[in-house]
């Protein structure tokens, strides 16, 4: 039996615009474009003439109110998780074919009731169950096999279902168009076109060929589908396991108000946590914490750059309690994990491996000295200054964002890089001969030779100087933040002391580094 | 085999068998003959590119280093230094725990770099000095610290490859001096900075 939630990427896109912005009718039309085209659309948007394949504009030219949503597989498949959990509450052995499908085995005719077959009663259940939960449009289809009970969930009303009778599936599929194929995906809509223009209607020409034509030409594909056709197709199905509960969660009662108390009992939840990812040979890698009080939730993502062991969780719970605004005496806390991979990759191996322990853990006092951000890891990243070709990880996270290091960043100083590159750039002063300021032209001419410089309170006369490196960056975001044109120089004085300097066209130089 | 390795194995086996001892830590071919990191020892320098220099020998040979103090550490030139930028841990503000973070880095770090934000008293230097002698470590100061086993310097400096308004700064060039209570300064001219 298989269930089919029509149009679901335009409902999982609704649902989640509905818990993010401003609330959104669940029957508005709305489509989601992938590359600019319409990929799916919902029904009110379709009687205003929006269709599949349509441009953007031309779909926004026929229905000017209709949502827009982008793409996303993964929110498609989030959104779908509780409807597999309501089904799953009632039947077992559920498969999950793609987000808004999905096949349950049919329950047998002994579960028939009065003038409904077993199938139909059970239909009739779970579309119950699913407009309690808030699908109110599923479908079902009932055949022997997997591909023909989704051509006839395809043909039924909403809570309706289509029940094709036992060993009538190739009957059933032959008084199909051959645009019924359009529906499975890009392989089916290249040969439902292709039959369409071979003169082909129904599903039932097709499977008048030859198998042998047909393997010949259509590819292993289409002999799949004259499979079908005839009648011989074999789809078993893949049941998905639940998966387990492994995340855990402390109570408190009454509710504790200091964080070394919360710290304290949750140590036991934090090894039991460890104890049940450990028993499924697993071990968490990024684990969400989240802390409940009375009017609000603190939560928040670590991740830890091996593997998270009871003492480490401890310690993110601690962290995040003296961190998060908290308001109220904590009455649970809960931890989930986000990923978990093997305990196997991330063992310590028989030789060696001891000093890099030690280092974590020397560095974990470190940080509950001064605080989990004080702690950091140098890493290199592309970018044109020296500040933005560097970025500092808080020691335990992983570094993310980054911009690639192997592209040419045109406008960057070559050579050997500052040794001192100061976080907050010093405000300097360059003047020429005539004491008047050093100016760059829009073409990057330097207005006159630099010849003294002013960081701090004393002027340097400038021994040697090189430049002008002028970038032209981030100009859509204007003078105040840091966007707009600017120039580099070196400046080296006769202090024998070397700087990066930048000259901006808002006006002023600035240190950014030093050569020390 | 080298006598240096036999002697360097030699005192490794010293410090199994729980004898104090003072490790010789690898540092860069430019500062050979110049000065010899032993562990247990404090070493001072007069800039952060050559508090780098002296760092990078260890971290090359597979160390872990550490950096306190340091908010405005350049990454590239660490890495350009030949430092192992995935054995570097950074503190760059601790504040006024900053004795207390070097003493705990001292434990499980080869070798530590402190900038200390003011003059050191003898006896917060003291603390560490025991600290490091018994966890067999180095620390490398820049800036003033009382009790230094050697100091190293550069003088007369040049910057090469910089002129008026042309080049690029390409190098530095200067004689590299490190002075040890009582005995004559060992200079020699080097050629530092030699980036990409």
């Amino acid at each position: 039996m298989v269930l089919w939630c029509p149009d679901w990427s335009v409902r999982a896109g609704l649902l989640e615009l509905a818990e993010t912005e401003v609330e959104v009718a669940a029957e508005a039309p709305a489509a989601v474009l992938s590359a600019n085209r319409v990929t799916v659309c919902n029904a009110a948007a379709r009687a205003e003439g929006v269709r599949r394949g349509q441009r953007r504009r031309d779909a926004q030219a026929r229905c000017p109110e209709v949502v827009l949503l982008t793409d996303s597989p993964e929110r498609d498949a989030r959104w779908f998780e509780p409807v597999l959990a309501a089904v799953e509450d009632v039947r077992p052995g559920v498969a999950p074919l793609r987000p808004g499908l999905l096949a349950v085995p049919a329950p047998g005719r002994f579960f028939s009731r009065g003038a409904l077959s077993g199938e139909e009663a059970a239909a009739a259940l779970l579309s119950e169950l699913l407009v309690d939960a808030g699908v109110w449009d599923c479908r079902f289809g009932v055949a022997d096999d997997l591909f023909t009970a989704e051509r006839a969930a395809r043909q039924a009303g909403p809570q309706e279902c289509v029940s094709v009778p036992a060993a009538g599936s190739a009957v059933f599929l032959r008084d199909l168009p051959v645009m019924a194929l359009a529906d499975d995906g890009p392989e089916g809509a290249a040969l439902s076109d292709l039959l369409r223009r071979l003169g082909l209607i129904r599903l039932g020409d097709f499977a008048a060929l030859g198998a042998g034509e047909v393997a010949n030409r259509f590819g292993s594909y289409g002999s799949d589908v004259w499979r079908r056709v005839h009648g011989a197709s074999q789809t078993r199905l893949a049941s998905r396991t639940p998966p387990p509960e492994l995340a855990r969660s402390v109570p408190f009662e009454p509710p504790l108000d200091s964080a070394e108390a919360v710290t304290f009992s949750v140590r036991r939840t934090a090894e039991e946590f460890v104890a049940g990812l450990a028993a499924r040979q697993l071990v968490a890698t990024a684990v969400r914490i989240e802390a409940e009080f009375d009017g609000g939730l603190s939560a928040r993502r670590w991740v830890h750059p091996r593997c998270f062991t009871s003492r480490d969780l401890v310690d993110r719970v601690h962290w995040q309690l003296q961190g998060a605004v908290i308001t109220a005496p904590i009455e649970l806390v809960r931890f989930l994990p986000e990923i978990v991979e093997p305990a196997g990759d991330h063992a310590d191996g028989l030789w060696g491996g001891g000093a890099e322990e030690q280092v974590v853990r020397g560095v974990a006092r470190v940080q509950a000295m001064v605080g989990y951000d004080a702690v950091r890891v140098p890493v290199r990243q592309g970018g044109r200054s020296a500040a933005d070709r560097q970025a500092l990880v808080p020691w335990g996270e992983r570094p993310a964002g980054l911009r690639p290091l192997d592209r040419p960043w045109p406008g960057r100083i070559p050579g050997p890089a500052p040794t001192r590159v100061f976080a907050e750039a010093l405000s300097a002063d360059v003047v020429d001969l005539s004491d008047a300021p050093v100016d760059v032209s829009v073409r990057g001419a330097v207005s006159a030779e630099p010849a003294r410089y002013r960081i701090g309170r004393h002027w340097v006369p400038v021994a040697a100087w090189a430049g002008p490196w002028p970038v032209d960056e981030s100009w859509w975001l204007g003078d105040a933040s840091g966007g707009g044109r600017s120039a580099r120089f070196q400046l080296v004085g006769v202090d024998g002391r070397a700087w990066l300097v930048r000259w901006l066209s808002a006006g002023g130089w600035i240190v950014e580094a030093a050569y020390d | 085999m080298s006598v240096a390795r036999i002697e360097q194995l030699r005192g490794r086996i010293d410090a199994l068998q729980g004898a104090p001892t003072r490790l010789s830590v690898p540092v860069l071919p430019v500062l050979d003959g110049l000065v010899r990191l032993r562990t247990g020892s404090v070493y001072g320098a007069d800039s952060a590119g050559l508090v780098m220099t002296l760092v990078a020998g260890a971290s090359q040979a597979g160390e872990w280093v550490g950096f306190v103090g340091w908010d405005d550490f350049g990454v590239e030139a660490a890495h350009q230094r030949g430092i192992d930028l995935a054995r570097t841990v950074l503190v760059p503000r601790p504040g006024e725990h900053w004795l207390e973070v070097t003493a705990a880095l001292v434990d499980v770090v080869k070798v530590v770099a402190l900038r200390p934000p003011g003059p050191v008293d003898a006896k917060s230097a003291g603390i560490l000095d025991a600290r490091l002698r018994a966890r067999s470590a180095v620390l490398v100061v820049q800036g003033e610290w009382p009790g230094c086993e050697a100091w190293l310097g550069l003088e007369s400096a040049e910057w090469l490859g910089v002129g008026r308004g042309e080049g690029r700064l390409s190098g530095r060039r200067g004689d590299l001096v490190a002075r040890r209570g009582g005995r004559a300064a060992a200079r020699s001219t080097v050629l530092l900075d030699e980036g990409a």
